[in-house]
């Protein structure tokens, strides 16, 4: 625990580094976590009413492409 | 479509993608935490101060890792781009797109513990060094890029549109630092690369590198789950659009 | 080639003719020069000093504000289809456009800068290198920007995304036509060495930048 106390004279600079590391990943982190979660809370929603891709007419042409690989 | 039946081909289907990914999350997870905490062990335990910067060597080992990753992000950004404008692999725009943020975040990281160095070290937070101009320079492009991804709502145009920029932006990035280095000749920065010639002690060495590989594994982890959620979340955008297909087609119906 | 220097002729005389564009530009490229001493105080040495990087930061800036227009309005009226529907390939239709912008907005600007050039009281010996390195790097400003245009073509607040997407680029030019000034005024670089990477930046800019812009009307036109 010594080492951890004893950073010398620069210790702030060092803490405040090492706590803006903490700060922005964890915010990073928590919002692509946020993110995950409500799109595939969206997904569940969508899905829970029935609503299906495949028997779609149309749909983005992104979503048909996908489609036709699938099949 | 360039497909070939290999590798790439077949991560091109997204639920092929969404199931590889899933198996690999958990394991690269557990390791990025198991990395970091040995790092952090060995940064602060066992790395013994720099003769020359004391104690803020600590700093190195997490502004390092940061630059490394704010150049691979943009090099990631850039290869998934050239990969969706020539092959329109699928799963190109989705790699770019979610990296930019995480990209930018390291890029930030690498500015703020770089000038929190810079402080104790130069004696001043800032320098307009042809490193730290570049990176930040660097950063406005990632700005730029997410400004430009939410700028246009279609993703597919939105896709290439980024796609073209950051082709364009990785042209300009070794042009600039080029260019900066070389207005600045007159007043020689101090630069890191003192750390990085091969004299360097292998009590700094090593959790500089354990560090760097753990924060490498946690840009992988989030780029992969980004990754995931960028697929859910155009499966939702198509979803959407059926069911407003669907109402219309019944609104039709019963006109 | 006909047909390029057609497309150049009639965009010239269009943005010429409408007048608010390079006005609009020649106005605010006083009027950023002439707020600045007012920040920065009288003090005519440091003004000297300073002059080249002022006269090119608000250079970029001026010029930027027209930048958005390259295909703005081709495109509102339809006569940008038209156009990519005719002989001359999307490359080229897009470089027309980028050095119409260019003698109509870039040249003006670059006139105009050794008389503001006289309110920041530049060394005398510095006006023709001024309008050398100008005349030189404002090229590169109207590619560079006609990708930027391109690539914002029909978004809502493109203008500010614009100058998001496009500053970052500009920085090369900026560094080395300052650079080459400074070398003429204060030494002890050499001003060769920069110039004639400034001239390398422009003539890459020219080839390179009509490709991607090309490549960012297809998105819009598509």
């Amino acid at each position: 625990m010594n080492a951890l106390l004893d950073l010398g004279q620069h210790a702030g600079f060092i803490w405040a580094a090492y706590g803006a590391t903490v700060i922005v990943l964890a915010g990073l982190i928590t919002w692509i976590r946020a993110d995950a979660r409500h799109q595939l809370r969206l997904l569940e929603e969508l899905e829970a009413q029935g609503v299906q891709r495949r028997s779609a007419r149309a749909g983005s042409p992104k979503a048909n492409k996908q489609r036709a690989r699938r099949s | 479509m360039a497909d070939t039946p290999g590798f790439f081909g077949r991560l091109a289907n997204p639920t092929f993608f969404l199931k590889l990914s899933g198996a690999v999350l958990p394991w690269l997870t557990g390791l990025t935490v198991i990395l970091m905490l040995v790092g952090l062990y060995l940064v602060f335990f066992f790395a013994p101060p720099d003769y020359q910067q004391g104690e803020t060597v600590k700093i190195m080992f997490i502004h390092a890792p940061s630059a490394w990753l704010a150049m691979m992000g943009y090099s990631i950004v850039t290869i998934a781009s050239i990969g969706s404008l020539i092959w329109r692999h699928p799963m190109a725009d989705v790699a770019a797109k979610a990296a930019l943020p995480i990209g930018a975040c390291f890029t930030l990281l690498a500015l703020i513990t770089g000038s929190l160095w810079g402080k104790p070290m130069w004696g001043t937070y800032w320098v307009w060094d042809a490193r730290l101009t570049s990176v930040l320079i660097l950063f406005f492009l990632y700005l730029g890029l997410m400004a430009l991804w939410q700028a246009i709502e279609e993703p597919s145009r939105a896709g290439r549109a980024a796609a073209i920029l950051a082709i364009v932006g990785s042209v300009n990035l070794p042009i600039i630092k080029f260019s900066v280095d070389w207005w600045h000749t007159l007043h020689q920065p101090a630069s890191l690369t003192r750390l990085d010639a091969p004299a360097i002690h292998p009590s700094i060495l090593i959790p500089l590198l354990v560090m760097m590989v753990a924060f490498t594994a946690l840009f992988f982890v989030l780029h992969l789950t980004a990754m995931r959620t960028e697929v859910l979340r155009r499966r939702v955008q198509a979803l959407r659009l059926t069911q407003v297909d669907a109402a219309r087609a019944g609104e039709g119906a019963r006109a | 080639m006909h047909a390029f220097i057609r497309l150049v002729a009639r965009d010239v005389r269009l943005t010429l003719r409408e007048g608010g564009a390079v006005s609009t530009a020649l106005g605010f490229y006083l009027v950023v020069v002439a707020i600045l001493p007012l920040g920065l105080g009288p003090d005519l040495n440091l003004l000297s000093r300073i002059a080249p990087g002022v006269l090119w930061v608000a250079l970029l800036l001026a010029a930027l504000l027209s930048v958005e227009r390259i295909f703005h309005n081709d495109l509102e009226d339809g006569t940008l289809e038209v156009i990519a529907l005719g002989p001359l390939p999307l490359e080229l239709v897009a470089a027309a456009k980028a050095l119409a912008h260019w003698i109509s907005i870039g040249l003006p600007l670059v006139i105009a800068a050794p008389i503001l050039a006289l309110l920041l009281n530049l060394p005398a010996n510095a006006f023709w290198i001024l309008l050398l390195t100008m005349v030189t790097g404002t090229p590169a400003i109207s590619f560079l920007g006609s990708v930027g245009a391109a690539l914002t073509l029909g978004l809502r607040r493109g203008g500010l995304l614009l100058a998001l997407l496009v500053l970052p680029l500009y920085v090369p030019v900026l560094v080395f036509g300052i650079s080459a000034m400074n070398a003429v005024i204060t030494g002890p670089a050499s001003f060769l060495s920069s110039y004639l990477i400034l001239c390398a930046l422009t003539l890459a800019t020219v080839v390179l930048a009509p490709i991607a812009a090309a490549a960012a009307l297809r998105l819009s036109l598509a």
